[in-house]
């Protein structure tokens, strides 16, 4: 037995892997927030007026509004002056023409977390848009996305260049008033990424983005706005990491999707942003709002997840089911290890006849950890025949974490169908022993059960992500054995 | 192959195995008997390193290593196996990854190379046609909604498997029809060979019309207190555990 506890101290005690801080020059803005500091960031980023009246309208919104509490987390008082709410590596000032003007250090960082930007590199087939605390650094395979008419670039150069698209879209999924963080974002953010699908079009290859948290004390406020025209189909994933710092850090993205009729989009996050040490010391906070709009007929959103970092996650991606017979889809996995907290879930908004809504959320705790699955589904009264069918299954790692479940369902209309399973279930001493027993050793015979846990998950993932997210819950969970 | 010398063995506070002794060498097959309660089960978690089990005192060694300092995944990999009394359902956890896995554990543990996909399911079929088992089984849950009999017979494919040095197999019979009974019997005969020692814990005499031991022994109040050859089992059968309980207080 003391050799087992030795060996599970030593697994807890690994460092996350992708904490190194990155040494370079950053102009940044000083920390506080007013509308000058609005103002100041718009002209850093070069933006027409309708963008900074856009945001001095969310700032003034967000004045009036609490931070919500309702959530099941626990954390002291955000100060958002503070905060800075623009960095940028300096040397991006002078704009980089090419890869080879890119900060080598910076590239490096990419390097260290394994997204090498070089087209040619093991990425092929995967378009990234790379963003480095508050500027996107890249845009690889833009000449391939251009032959196919698809528009994938960072959200500032979608500002200047398709002012007509951002008019029309940005906004209206998720409101500046939504909330009091997609209202922070609004007002301050300062990058992200835009897409944009031709009618008819399959987008040619996966496409990606890759968030990074570098700067102390600065908060990375994304946005990300999806449009799939009509008939087209688009797979876009988001990756994650940040260094260890002992401060906490904010992050408050927006993400919106709008899915035209006949269109369909995939939307995978692998998140992985520095969780604070096991005495709950630093880490992210991830307090996100994703939302996507089944504007048309026949359209579907599908958002899979993995969550494994993040000291505190707040984030209900959801599905707006306004076409007739749209169908929205998500799949969860949500691991908090030592002292993490999660809070994390869907929302199924049915208002159009014949929509359909799948929801599989699976959630892990370990340590200390706390984990909530928060969901709701909704029927409009003018959504006939709506079908909902929602799987929500609890796995417990040890004794001291928690698993708690909090299902919504609005039903106004009588002909929807609604089926809501639920289990919780722990890693039995007896299953990992019959394990051992056949020779595996402990870790794996934790990550084998996790892993088969998972497995609905974990198969909608593209390929290359989903072992990527296989091995990143290995080490997120390792040791959590006791 | 395996010596134990007067092994005492508790769990949770409470003395179960109080001096037994046992000595098993390859190519033998021993069957352990006796009535509810007389340590038959403690004794094979004892021997498979089930960490609710405490040994007090005693000594094991098995192939002149102290069995007692390994970790239950190295007895494994060294060739000790157990087919559980109650195997335990793994949900969501394919039958074919967890045998693979097992197999490969053991494997790079003697310095073999791993076996690829395309080898397993060849080397996985040919032990299930033994087993009489449906190639449907492959895919499911590791004990996943299996029957009682079904269990038992994943159990004895996991050993054909594995081939381990010594097989301890739990109860192996209990909740078997006599079809079920033939199968299983048939998968533990195919692997008894002079290199390996088998270790048949059981309540009743049926199991050894099937696979005849070569010694039977009487496990009572956590020692053994009779051993013989296969007639000892006839003599059981006929005539209960509480002749030979009182034979031995008198």
């Amino acid at each position: 037995m003391a050799n087992d506890t030795n060996n599970i101290d030593s697994f807890v005690n690994r460092r996350y892997e992708h904490g190194f801080i990155t040494d370079i020059e950053m102009d940044s803005l000083p920390p506080g927030l007013d509308e000058d500091i609005i103002r100041a960031l718009s002209a850093r980023k070069k933006e027409p007026e309708f963008m900074l009246e856009w945001r001095l309208k969310a700032y003034r919104h967000w004045l009036t509004l609490k931070e919500p509490e309702w959530a099941h987390v626990h954390y002291p008082k955000i100060d958002y002056q503070a905060i800075s709410y623009y960095a940028a590596p300096k040397s991006d000032a002078d704009k980089p023409k090419s890869l080879d003007e890119v900060d080598p250090k910076l590239l490096e960082t990419y390097e260290k977390l394994g997204i090498p930007l070089h087209e040619r590199a093991r990425l092929a087939g995967v378009a990234v848009d790379a963003v480095f605390d508050s500027v996107s650094v890249t845009t690889t395979f833009k000449d391939k996305l251009a032959e196919a008419g698809v528009i994938f670039c960072p959200f500032s150069e979608a500002v200047a260049k398709h002012p007509e698209l951002i008019k029309k879209y940005l906004g209206t999924v998720v409101p500046q008033r939504d909330n009091f963080f997609a209202a922070l974002n609004s007002a301050v953010f300062s990058e992200g990424s835009f897409v944009y699908i031709p009618k008819g079009v399959r987008c040619p290859m996966e496409l990606s983005t890759y968030f990074r948290i570098n700067a102390a004390n600065t908060g990375q406020f994304e946005r990300t706005l999806i449009i799939a025209d009509e008939g087209s189909y688009v797979s876009y994933l988001e990756g994650c990491t940040a260094p260890m710092r002992d401060e906490n850090q904010l992050h408050a993205a927006v993400v919106e999707l709008v899915a035209l009729r006949d269109a369909e989009i995939k939307y995978s996050t692998v998140q992985n942003w520095y969780p604070g040490d096991e005495n709950g010391k630093g880490g992210i906070y991830n307090f996100v709002t994703k939302r996507g709009d089944c504007r048309g007929a026949n359209s579907k959103i599908s958002w899979t997840q993995v969550e494994t970092g993040s000291a505190i996650t707040w984030k209900y991606p959801s599905c707006v089911l306004r076409g007739e017979n749209s169908v929205g889809e998500f799949y969860s996995v949500a691991v908090a290890n030592n002292m993490q907290q999660a809070d994390t879930g869907t929302k199924m908004i049915h208002i159009g006849r014949n929509t359909r809504s799948t929801i599989v959320s699976k959630g892990i705790s370990a340590g200390k950890a706390q984990n909530a699955y928060r969901g709701l589904v909704k029927i409009m009264p003018q959504a006939h025949n709506a079908r909902n069918h929602t799987q929500c299954d609890s796995l417990l790692v040890g004794k001291e974490c928690g698993a708690h479940t909090f299902p919504y369902m609005e039903v106004k209309n009588p002909s929807a169908k609604i089926e809501h399973e639920a289990t919780t279930s722990k890693i039995s001493a007896d299953q990992l022993f019959y394990c051992r027993q056949r020779g595996l050793s402990e870790e794996d015979a934790v990550n084998m059960i996790v892993n088969g846990f998972c497995k609905e998950v974990f198969k909608e993932l593209p390929m290359e992500f989903a072992v990527e997210a296989q091995a990143l819950l290995n080490v997120s969970l390792e040791g959590a054995v006791g | 192959m395996l010596k134990i010398r007067n092994l005492h063995a508790s769990i949770k506070g409470t003395e179960i195995l109080k001096g037994l002794s046992l000595e098993v060498n390859a190519g033998e097959v021993h069957a352990i008997m006796g009535p509810n309660g007389s340590g038959k089960s403690t004794l094979a978690q004892v021997i498979a390193g089930h960490v609710d089990y405490e040994v007090t005192s005693g000594s094991v060694t098995y192939q002149g290593k102290d069995l007692l300092d390994l970790a239950p995944e190295m007895r494994a990999r060294e060739g000790i196996f157990l087919g559980f009394q109650y195997p335990v359902e793994i949900p969501g956890v394919n039958n074919t990854y967890l045998l693979k896995a097992a197999l490969n554990a053991k494997r790079k543990h003697l310095g073999l190379p791993e076996v690829d996909a395309y080898e397993f399911m060849k080397l996985i079929r040919e032990k299930m046609k033994l087993m009489e088992m449906d190639p449907s089984f492959l895919k499911r849950g590791v004990n996943e909604g299996f029957s009682g009999g079904e269990k038992k017979r994943n159990e004895i494919l996991q050993m054909a498997l594995l081939e381990p040095t010594l097989a301890v197999l739990d109860e192996t019979d209990s909740g078997l029809d006599i079809d079920a009974l033939k199968v299983v019997a048939n998968g533990v005969n195919t692997l008894r060979s002079p290199e390996r020692g088998i270790i048949l814990v059981t309540h009743y005499q049926r199991l050894l019309d099937y696979i005849e031991p070569d010694h039977v022994h009487v496990l009572s109040g956590g020692r053994i207190i009779r051993s013989g050859d296969k007639s000892l089992a006839h003599d059981l059968e006929e005539r209960g555990y509480d002749w030979l309980s009182e034979a031995v207080s008198a």
